[in-house]
């Protein structure tokens, strides 16, 4: 068994200052015959080796649009990157030939997607998926491929591995196609893997060993982990850091622990709010009021205002601080911590500085 | 897959009888009186009537002549015409036009109909989707027996590019009629294809390829066409048996020798033995190419098993 190997280092060395990946003020854009959709709105973030960073957020607030962008696999049109930059180890991935991204997708950058049944070639056995990875990028024989492709469905640790190699897809569980799916990511030894909610078509037991893999397969290799989910429980298990985004904006990032325990902006308090509490039983839960925002027609000011408990309209809102008609920045509220809120001093509890 | 092609072979058995018992009846209740036609201008006797009829059990119920019919065949004698022409000879002599024009009709059909369906599906509402969209609909909405005739005089009379008639040019002469018989399903494959593409386009595991970092063809021929070509195989396979029928119009306009043309002639002169000889075999053809389709299905597609 190889997944276990401890005598590799664990996280390779990066220059200092330098991360993995860096993601700059992105913007993404669906242009659609029924007008612009604003997916993802001026998103920034970066990733050191052997880091986990969970990109958390409802369906529709940009977290998986922008994790395509970064692949470069968005279909286009009607997508269309308009502005900022994604720099991989410190070249930007925009500005290159597509030949050039291509050769970043697998051995650098490479992604596990949600729905393992849909997301696997159902004419091709797993085997054969798997060392595509292999044959693409290293130019290996097809039967080295497959001597490869079994090695990898060990690591992963799907049973009779060497049994199953020209199975299915539809001859699989849930769990073990995903499980699939993981093995085809991490074949090349990516830099960084993304993983668009791994576990959310899994039942919670299933979920768990999927999640524990990744983490003992990140500790292996050292790879940058970003993990887009809107499971509360996974981030605060596994993840070191946190963007919460909304309407296709990150509006509040920090350490897990802290955004988890302190948030500093209304919408992660409401999301906090609205999770089941075992000391809280019996209680009613609080949800969010309202619905998220239809990208198509973002409102105006904070995205957030329209559902905000603590919106200032009008004359009670400060100069400059008004949340329908002023956008907030993503700024420093406390060291470690940056939210996109005018009043975030105030969720967290502490004087304005 | 063996008890399963061996099942379905089995099946074939009782269809062909009931298809060929309909066939016969519809023959016999036909107006008109086969022997008095074979005189034409010079009456027979009464005699050699009466003893023609005799002989082909003419006054005898249907049930009757079915169960001679019958008799013969499972002896492997398919009768003979009314002048006394083994079917069977009739058959070997049309079966071969007829498989060539079939073939030729089958790779108008497969390889222009794909290759225009990859090209739309691949460049959607580019000018030459839109080409195969207008084409595609003009050629489906004429009837074969109009576009066959307007073939021939365009390409055959005004142009002169092909022989209009008969087959003593060889293969050649097969081109223009080939091109008729398979522009129905030519169009309706080159559409299918488009659509069957530009859906698997948009599938997770073409997006999962991508992401995998393979060259572009390989997403294109390996993960989406593959998968595309499922249900067209299926549509070519199937309408093999069409063709067959379609080959009645086609080689009476163009002369050629075949069993279509065959069959028309033998409605004509009420030659029972001889339609429902050859109609049961296009039958037979029908439910074998489907049968090969299905076996196909389960080889294009790994989730499809038969046991």
């Amino acid at each position: 068994m190889t997944h276990l190997d401890l005598s590799k280092p664990t996280a390779e060395a990066t220059p200092a200052g330098t991360p993995l990946l860096d993601v700059d003020d992105l913007h993404v854009e669906f242009r659609t015959r029924s007008g612009t959709v604003h997916a993802v709105n001026g998103v920034s973030y970066s990733l050191a080796a052997g880091e986990t960073l969970a990109i958390l957020g409802e369906s529709g607030s940009g977290k998986s649009v922008s994790a395509q962008a970064i692949m470069g696999i968005l279909e286009s049109p009607p997508a269309v990157v308009t502005g900022g930059g994604i720099w991989f180890e410190g070249r930007n991935m925009l500005e290159m030939s597509a030949e050039d991204q291509r050769q970043i997708r697998g051995p650098g950058i490479s992604m596990i997607f949600q729905d393992a049944l849909s997301s696997l070639n159902p004419v091709y056995s797993v085997g054969f998926q798997i060392g595509e990875m292999f044959r693409a990028h290293q130019g290996m024989s097809k039967k080295d491929a497959r001597k490869r492709a079994i090695e990898m469905m060990d690591r992963v640790r799907i049973p009779a591995a060497a049994r199953r190699v020209d199975d299915y897809p539809h001859q699989f569980s849930g769990g073990m196609r995903q499980r699939v799916m993981i093995a085809m990511a991490i074949a090349l030894d990516p830099r960084i893997l993304i993983a668009d909610e791994p576990t959310t078509a899994l039942d919670v037991t299933v979920q768990a060993q999927v999640m524990d893999l990744l983490k003992d397969l990140q500790s292996e290799t050292g790879m940058g982990l970003i993990l887009i989910t809107h499971d509360l429980g996974v981030v605060n298990e596994v993840a070191d850091n946190v963007a919460v985004m909304y309407a296709g904006e990150i509006v509040e990032r920090g350490t897990v622990d802290d955004v988890f325990t302190r948030p500093s902006h209304p919408y992660t308090d409401g999301l906090m709010r609205s999770v089941p509490q075992v000391e809280a039983k019996g209680g009613r839960l609080q949800p969010i009021v309202g619905q998220p925002p239809n990208l198509a027609h973002i409102p105006s000011g904070c995205p957030f205002h329209p559902r905000c408990s603590r919106r200032r309209l009008g004359a009670e809102a400060p100069p400059g601080r008004e949340c329908s008609t002023d956008v907030p920045p993503l700024r420093l509220v406390v060291p470690g911590r940056e939210a996109a809120c005018h009043y975030s001093e105030e969720v967290l509890g502490v004087p304005a500085q | 897959m063996g008890r399963y092609v061996a099942r379905r072979l089995l099946l074939t058995i009782p269809v062909l009888l009931g298809a060929s018992f309909l066939i016969f009846s519809m023959v016999y209740a036909l107006p008109g009186d086969p022997i008095r036609a074979l005189g034409g201008d010079r009456p027979l006797s009464p005699a050699v009537i009466a003893e023609l009829r005799d002989r082909f059990h003419l006054n005898d119920p249907l049930y009757v002549q079915y169960w001679e019919y019958l008799k013969g065949l499972f002896q492997g004698d398919l009768g003979t015409d009314f002048r006394g022409r083994p079917v069977l000879d009739t058959i070997e002599r049309t079966l071969p036009v007829t498989v060539q024009l079939a073939l030729v009709a089958i790779l108008f059909e497969a390889v222009i109909g794909l290759v225009a369906g990859v090209l739309a599906g691949i460049r959607r509402n580019s000018y030459f989707d839109n080409l195969v969209l207008v084409s595609t609909t003009l050629i489906v909405s004429i009837p074969i027996l109009v576009l066959a005739f307007f073939a021939q005089l365009l390409f055959g009379l005004r142009l002169g590019w092909f022989p209009i008639a008969g087959t003593n040019d060889g293969l050649y002469s097969f081109v223009l009629p080939g091109l008729v018989l398979a522009s129905g399903s030519l169009a309706y494959v080159a559409r299918l294809t488009r659509t069957s593409l530009a859906e698997n386009l948009r599938a997770d595991y073409v997006r999962t390829a991508r992401a995998k970092g393979l060259p572009n063809r390989t997403v294109i021929v390996r993960h989406t066409l593959r998968n595309s070509l499922i249900p067209v195989v299926t549509f070519i396979g199937a309408d093999i048996g069409t063709l067959l029928g379609g080959a009645i119009v086609t080689e009476t306009v163009f002369n050629l020798p075949g069993i279509g043309r065959e069959v028309f002639n033998s409605i004509r002169s009420q030659e029972g033995a001889v339609v429902v000889g050859i109609v049961t075999l296009m039958v037979f053809f029908f439910i074998f190419f489907n049968l090969v389709v299905d076996v196909l299905y389960a080889v294009l597609d790994p989730r499809i098993r038969y046991d």
